[in-house]
């Protein structure tokens, strides 16, 4: 590893010895049918340096970072690898030049162990035995504890994220590529990783960071790339900079800000939980454990914790996409509902939002009409006698595109056209447009430009002014603290004790996040105002 | 230069209506080099095939009567393929509906038994037809056995039924031993439309079923529920739509379909039961089906078209010596390319060129 190091780091900063970059591309430009996803983007990344790439979805990282690794092929301009050209043929030819990438989403088998997991992301021609030595080694080195022989399914999605990085680690790559790696992390979890990032950029390895969460950025990284629909906007020093600009050049304007009415009145509950548990549908699922919550009218009740500690199982189990055994187990409107169907639960005036946008929340293949059909022909007036009303079906398209601003190409097209952005709004629209008493929404803003979250969040703001009891999971806590009036954490299927949002500082919400429980008397503190 | 697919971003509307007609044209062209191969002249094999049946009456009407079956059998098919459920069996549920119905007119045969004969009939049979297509349809949703299997299992099981029938207890006493009922009383018989000719009432039936069909997928919460459940599961779970429900629904209507298909069959053009009752109308309507791009008009058009190839297959046999099998080659290839073309549906072919043209001066 030493020796290594030596050769990777001949002076102590590259960038003001005139000693030329690491890697760098020159009119990269990557065209998509009619779509130019990276535009002429030249980079310059250098050893010794945490590079962040910043920009909205569909700015073109990942189209960027994806040619860099060699998983799609530039349409036009060249990548220079210590100075260099080179054409890769694929990602194991990037690997084998000392590039590397930890991907958002994970590329794990469950039932394998940590150590088979790692062998086979391995080229190598090393034994088993000797691998899972250097697995042990590696991470003990850089900090990253993991047990080789536990299967991956028993860990938690920080652990997995650390065979990844580990995984990454053992090729000793000079380069290393990290997609939005605390995405899916605790607080307390970030703050670890930027430890290790830290300690392999003293190393003189270089780090391309992918975010688009701005203080982690001016934090962490010497050198931000800031990415606009393909385009580069600028190459700047992110310490110097403000979040705020940070943001504008982003987004290309300024963000909307959310306006929340003080002092909203809370009236009667309209959704309530009474010790709800479930046993999982899957294998590897996660079981609710004695979940209770009671959420007024007029509130915002938010739930964080880090994806995969039960929020998709609670949201089948408030939609009725699962049914609970008890049917006192939840309370729409004073009536018990967990043994309704998820039609008869929207006739008491829930509505929901789904996580994932296309194949849940809408069919991509289908018109939007077909689509507001789809939540809305149980008590919207929009089928009579068992015959569709098209008019009506079209109508609630177009008071949506109206109220919240959806972009689309034509009056009536495929959801699987619109932008995520767009569809999202069309999506949370037409369940506003039906004056939902209960409002279920899953990561309402997961992957959608800054525009469009701050259309969906004021309106998420504006049911709850109306009336409405509003009940949103979101990783996002920065989401939470602008919209929520209490926020309670899962974690194992567990539901922590709200915390008014006041008093839920990052720091808390982090240790529940990650399983510690709060002082006792904190909690009773909390949940009393 | 290389050829690549490349995703369109919406569903090409064009090429929706294009892609049969495409895949009709890849399969004549197919058909001539097989021609050629056999050592037939392929432009005369073309005209026996497809001109000449056009040119009479009575291979007019005789279009007609073939695509009664494939037709009304293909509509039942489409509702089970649309919502993802996949019914092979339509073949064994048409001969289960042939044998039910025949049951009442075996039994009245030579009685004074009224008009009331034939409507009973057609009920008898469309039910038994529903009730032979829910096995597979209930083990698929009970034990999540697969559908393709036992529905295609549940074929034999018809078939062989039948021919018990025939050679045993139902065989005409004065049929001099050929396996078969005697002919049906005229109260037993399906109507003919024209005096001596051989279109009858089932073609009727047929474009009602294909009204009926277009106003269920068209109008009708059910027929949506049908389509987004085959379209989007997870989205039709969520909007509240049941689609072990819609298995057993759309396997019931197509069975019972496939069975009145068979009786009409039986009580029409063949006045009697006896095996061979169908030349694989079962599976040459998943042909028909696929062909009208599971659209119910669309699906008349792919009967009609199927039913030419029938017609045209024997006039090739006897004009030229072409074996009866090459019609079920052609039909065989035309699913074939039916199935290759609707990929351009949602994706396009481009011209890609290598990097180097096109990277002139960026750097």
């Amino acid at each position: 590893m030493q020796a290594h190091q030596r050769m990777l780091d001949p002076t102590p900063k590259g960038q003001n010895s005139g000693e030329s970059p690491l890697l760098r591309t020159i009119g990269l430009t990557k065209r998509y049918g009619d779509l130019l996803a990276n535009d002429s983007i030249d980079i310059d990344i250098w050893p010794r340096e945490i590079h962040a790439l910043l920009g909205e979805n569909g700015a073109g990282k990942s189209t960027l970072v994806k040619a860099i690794y060699g998983l799609i092929q530039p349409s036009a301009g060249q990548i220079r690898w210590q100075g260099q050209r080179i054409v890769l043929s694929g990602p194991s030819e990037a690997r084998s030049r000392g590039i590397g990438m930890v991907f958002q989403h994970f590329s794990l088998f469950d039932n394998l162990t940590v150590a088979e997991n790692v062998a086979l992301g391995l080229d190598g021609q090393e034994s088993f035995k000797d691998m899972s030595a250097r697995l042990e080694q590696v991470s003990r080195t850089y900090g990253l504890p993991l047990d080789p022989k536990r299967e991956v399914w028993q860990l938690s999605v920080g652990e997995r994220q650390r065979i990844e990085i580990v995984r990454a680690l053992m090729q000793d790559p000079k380069f290393l590529i990290l997609d939005e790696p605390t995405a899916v992390l605790t607080p307390q979890e970030a703050d670890q990783l930027f430890i290790v990032l830290e300690r392999l950029k003293a190393e003189g390895r270089a780090i391309l960071y992918i975010s688009h969460k701005l203080e982690e950025v001016k934090r962490l990284c010497d050198t931000a790339t800031i990415l606009r629909g393909g385009r580069k906007v600028e190459t700047c020093n992110p310490r110097l900079d403000t979040a705020a600009s940070l943001a504008r050049m982003m987004v290309g304007g300024e963000v909307k800000e959310v306006k929340a009415v003080s002092g909203r009145k809370t009236t009667v509950p309209r959704l309530v939980v009474n010790d709800l548990s479930l046993a999982p549908s899957e294998a590897h699922g996660v079981r609710l454990d004695h979940i209770s919550f009671e959420l007024k009218g007029g509130e915002i009740l938010g739930i964080a914790g880090v994806a995969g500690n039960g929020q998709d199982e609670l949201f089948a189990a408030l939609s009725g996409e699962r049914l609970a055994k008890d049917p006192g187990t939840v309370v729409i409107e004073g009536i018990a509902a967990g043994h309704l169907s998820i039609t008869q639960r929207r006739k008491l005036g829930a509505a929901f939002v789904p996580e994932e946008r296309l194949g849940h929340g809408t069919a991509p293949r289908m018109k939007l009409s077909e689509n507001a059909l789809l939540t809305g022909h149980a008590a919207s007036g929009m089928v009579r006698r068992g015959f569709i009303d098209t008019a009506a079906t079209l109508k609630t398209v177009d008071r949506a595109t109206e109220t919240f601003d959806v972009r689309k190409a034509k009056r009536d097209p495929e959801a699987a056209s619109l932008s995520g952005g767009n569809l999202q709004k069309f999506i949370v629209g037409r369940e506003i447009l039906r004056n939902p008493a209960v409002l279920v929404a899953s990561q309402p803003t997961w992957g959608v430009d800054a525009g469009a979250a701050a259309v969906i969040r004021q309106a998420l703001l504006d049911l709850a002014t109306a009336g409405a009891a509003v009940l949103v999971t979101s990783q996002d806590l920065d989401e939470l603290a602008e919209i929520a009036d209490r926020i309670a954490v899962m974690f194992h299927g567990k539901l922590s004790a709200p915390l008014a949002t006041s008093e839920a500082t990052r720091e808390k919400l982090g240790l529940l996040m990650g399983g510690s429980s709060l002082e006792p008397k904190e909690v009773a503190h909390a949940a009393g105002a | 230069m290389q050829l690549v697919l490349e995703k369109r971003a919406e569903r090409s509307g064009t090429i929706a209506l294009v892609s049969p007609l495409i895949a009709i044209g890849l399969t004549i062209l197919t058909m001539v080099i097989l021609f050629a191969i056999l050592g037939k002249n392929p432009l005369l094999a073309l005209h026996a095939y497809f001109i000449a049946p056009l040119t009479d009456g009575y291979s007019l009407q005789e279009i007609a009567v073939k695509a009664t079956p494939l037709v009304m059998i293909a509509i039942g098919l489409s509702l089970c393929y649309l919502a993802n459920a996949w019914n092979i069996g339509a073949e064994g549920q048409f001969l289960i509906g042939a044998v039910a119905g025949s049951w009442i007119a075996v039994k009245t045969q030579g009685t004074d038994a009224g008009a009331w004969v034939l409507p009973a009939m057609l009920v008898l049979a469309a039910a038994a037809g529903a009730l032979y297509a829910l096995i597979p349809a209930i083990c698929k949703v009970k034990f999540g056995a697969s559908e393709i299997l036992t529905s295609l299992m549940l074929v034999y099981v018809a078939d062989l039924f039948l021919d018990y029938l025939v050679r045993g207890p139902w065989r005409d006493p004065h049929g001099f031993n050929f396996p078969t009922t005697a002919e049906f009383d005229p109260v037993a018989t399906v109507p003919l439309l024209i005096e001596g000719g051989r279109l009858h009432l089932g073609s009727i039936i047929a474009l009602l079923v294909v009204a009926a069909a277009a106003i269920l997928l068209g109008r009708t919460i059910k027929g949506f529920e049908i389509r987004v459940v085959g379209a989007a599961p997870r989205a039709a779970r969520f909007g509240g739509f049941n689609a072990n429900q819609l298995i057993i629904l759309t396997f019931a209507v197509s069975g019972a379909l496939a069975g009145l298909a068979g009786i009409i069959e039986v009580a029409g053009p063949i006045g009697h039961l006896q095996p061979g009752i169908s030349p694989g109308y079962g599976f040459t309507a998943i042909i028909v089906a696929f062909l009208g791009r599971l659209n119910p008009f669309g699906i008349l058009i792919a009967g009609l078209f199927l039913a030419l190839t029938f017609i045209g297959g024997e006039q090739a046999q006897i004009a030229m010596k072409i074996p009866l099998d090459v019609t079920k080659v052609f039909q065989g290839i035309l699913l074939f390319y039916v199935l290759a073309c609707d990929s351009l549906i949602l994706y396009r072919f481009k011209l890609v060129f290598p990097n180097r043209q096109v990277t002139r001066g960026a750097g």
